[in-house]
């Protein structure tokens, strides 16, 4: 492999695991924070690309359509946890599974019934739908680049919310102790019902950033679900920054295990990076309880 | 007494064989509704339900009751449907099946029934080859003539260098093993990727990398979607033109494709451009109808309507006397929205393949404008395999 063929896959490496950061961050937030597994993450990621969608073909601007689908996300993200999921904080593992697995199954039909089974259209603007020469004999797509900023952005600001501002204090309290946070005066219902919309949010953010270059289509978001929960566990369970080093880390095996090995062995390199890494630090890299 | 009940029941026997032939023909529609592949199971039925409306709602003049079931592309839920279709609703044909695997679950123990299959997509190898059978026929083609045929195309084009990619499982690796029966060239490489892999980032650095002169790809449906998006992102379009299947330049892929796909070729039997009176009677009645222009899909499904009501209007609708079903079936002619129609000795068919490219239409949509013919009268290569056992009930 040369040189440039190797900074350019290793580029495509961290901006795969940049991508896989969007989808596992709202998900290892939920998770870390309520104790619940949002299998429905997975349908708030493909609401995100379709309403985005929709609304840029619609409107022509794709600023818009992703602002709008953000926006939404966070709505029906709210709407489940008061009508729904907040029943579930305390019953058993399986039980969320369940229920959310169910709303997977709600939601991809519902998905048919009001866009149809045909993939849509979701058109880049012109500033960002070409690719740029970074160095000579090797061009890239401006919008994945984007989304590596988009990603990393994203990943500082969460980091500087929780750890560093009044908001994230509360989310922090309402985490580790929900009685006594509640006791000296942090109202933990609302900062569930924010703590989930935010995860839906970052769901639609990630599925409309991944919907210009994926299918948009429904049930988009079930393979991107399983390599985001590889992250999440790999990089403990409720930690944002665990879950950056960890998509980075996957997208770069997963890169230079398609490349280098055969399919078979190319396909399942994470599960056996995943299963290494469980051996050595079962609670993933940077646990965040215990 | 004992003679009594004998007249009685043969009474009653003859009562059934009288309504038999007034009684509805009973068809099981097994295809996928639900899922990503859920958009094949609907161009499916749309192309069949408008096929059986061309012909008044009838087939060779008996009322037809379809009984609709969803697979969830799943080959353990397609047999368990198709043998409640067989047992419990005595069905008389099973079809809509689009996917290979599936159909290779249901085949064998509907066809062991007695009951025809009719294919109007899934095209695998073993009933055109080993496991012919007088009660199976495909309208739409078998698996490896397509990729040969555009693998012809490129040989004659003196396309030296190909670049090859196809998801890792059987029918992608079928497909470019029915390329290179046609292609005489050099494989450059030859990829296959995991089933569910959504970024090919990585492999399109891999083929600029290798310069190729051309790349053929077997991506169905979303796959192929995620493929054209970023090979056309990556700058990668106007230095290494793309040929696919026809399935994957067609109306329930290119809208969401949009630009991305101009340019990139296909091979086909059929396309929403075909050049004939039935083709443009189809594309016109189906656009009125679902207000969006048909794939390849709705139009077999649309030809296998038609041609059932053919072959039954020629037996005057018995479909009950099955070698004479089978007979009409196999010498069956009717208006093909592919022009010309015909079945080989195993049951698949023979048919013309054209080049066709992706273009936009006056109308601003990308469509598969039909260039120049690759090939007439293309048959299958499992067909020598096949030693079609006589008829039977």
């Amino acid at each position: 492999m040369s040189l440039p063929l190797f900074l350019e896959q290793t580029l495509n490496g961290v901006q795969l695991g940049v991508m896989l950061f969007l989808m596992s961050a709202g998900l290892t937030l939920v998770f870390g924070i309520m104790n619940l597994i949002n299998l429905a993450h997975g349908a708030l990621y493909m609401l995100g690309a379709f309403i985005a969608a929709t609304v840029a073909d619609k409107s022509g601007s794709f600023l818009l359509g992703a602002v709008v689908a953000v926006v939404a996300t966070a709505a029906i993200g709210a709407l489940l946890e008061v009508a729904l999921l907040r029943r579930f904080y305390h019953r058993s593992h399986l039980d969320q599974v369940l229920v959310t697995f169910g709303l997977i199954l709600v939601f991809n039909q519902v998905t048919q019934l009001i866009w149809g089974a045909v993939p849509m259209r979701f058109n880049l603007p012109d500033a960002v739908a070409g690719s740029i020469e970074l160095f000579p004999g090797m061009n890239y797509p401006v919008f994945r680049l984007v989304i590596l900023g988009v990603g990393l952005v994203v990943g500082l600001l969460l980091y500087v919310m929780i750890m560093r501002t009044r908001i994230g204090m509360w989310v922090r309290a309402g985490a580790s102790n929900r009685a006594m946070a509640s006791a000296i005066g942090v109202n933990v219902e609302m900062v569930f019902i924010g703590v989930f919309a935010a995860g839906a949010a970052l769901a639609g953010l990630a599925g409309l950033m991944a919907g210009p270059i994926l299918a948009v289509q429904v049930g988009m978001g079930e393979p991107v679900l399983i390599l985001a929960l590889v992250v999440t566990v790999i990089g403990g369970i409720g930690s944002i920054n665990g879950a950056l080093v960890a998509a980075i880390m996957i997208g770069l095996i997963d890169t230079f295990g398609r490349v280098l090995l055969s399919p078979a062995l190319g396909s399942m390199v994470i599960f056996l990076a995943m299963a290494v890494i469980l051996a050595w630090k079962p609670k993933g890299l940077f646990p965040v309880h215990g | 007494m004992r003679r009594l009940l004998l007249a009685a029941t043969m009474a009653a026997g003859c009562v059934v064989a009288a309504n038999a032939a007034d009684a509805p023909i009973k068809i099981g529609f097994i295809s996928t509704f639900s899922g990503p592949g859920g958009v094949l199971g609907q161009e499916l039925l749309d192309g069949f339900n408008l096929g059986l409306e061309s012909t008044g709602g009838t087939l060779g003049g008996r009322k037809v009751e379809v009984i609709q079931a969803d697979d969830q592309a799943k080959p353990d839920v397609g047999r368990q449907l198709a043998d409640k279709m067989v047992e419990s609703d005595h069905v008389q044909i099973i079809t809509g099946v689009n996917f290979s695997n599936v159909m290779l679950a249901i085949a064998k123990p509907t066809l062991d029934a007695g009951v025809f299959v009719i294919s109007p997509n899934a095209g695998q190898s073993q009933q055109a080859g080993k496991a012919c059978n007088p009660h199976y026929f495909s309208t739409s083609f078998q698996n490896d003539v397509p990729a040969e045929a555009i693998g012809m195309y490129m040989t004659n084009k003196g396309i030296k260098r190909v670049y090859l990619l196809a998801p890792n499982y059987p029918a992608g690796k079928d497909s470019l093993a029915g390329f290179k029966m046609g292609f005489k060239g050099d494989v450059v490489g030859e990829v296959y990727t995991g089933f569910t892999q959504l970024d090919y980032a990585a492999e399109i650095a891999q083929i600029r990398a290798a310069k190729p002169d051309a790349v053929y790809f077997f991506y169905p449906g979303g796959l192929g979607i995620n493929f054209v998006k970023q090979y056309a992102q990556a700058g990668m379009k106007t230095e290494v033109p793309l040929f696919g299947p026809s399935f994957s330049f067609d109306q329930t892929v290119l809208p969401a494709m949009g630009d991305a796909a101009l340019g990139a070729y296909a091979s086909a039997f059929w396309n929403e451009h075909y050049d004939n009176a039935a083709s443009k009677k189809f594309v016109t009645d189906f656009e009125a109808k679902y207000h969006r222009l048909p794939a390849p899909y709705a139009a077999q499904a649309y030809d296998t309507a038609r041609m059932l009501d053919a072959a039954l209007k020629s037996i005057g609708g018995k479909i009950e006397d099955k070698p004479a079903f089978q007979k009409a079936l196999e010498t069956v002619k009717f208006d093909s929205v592919r022009g010309k129609f015909r079945f080989n000795t195993n049951h698949y068919p023979i048919q013309d393949y054209y080049l066709t490219e992706a273009v936009k239409d006056d109308k601003g949509r990308v469509v598969m404008a039909m260039k120049e013919l690759i090939a007439a009268d293309l048959a299958d290569p499992y067909v020598q395999d096949c030693h079609m056992p006589a008829a039977s009930n």
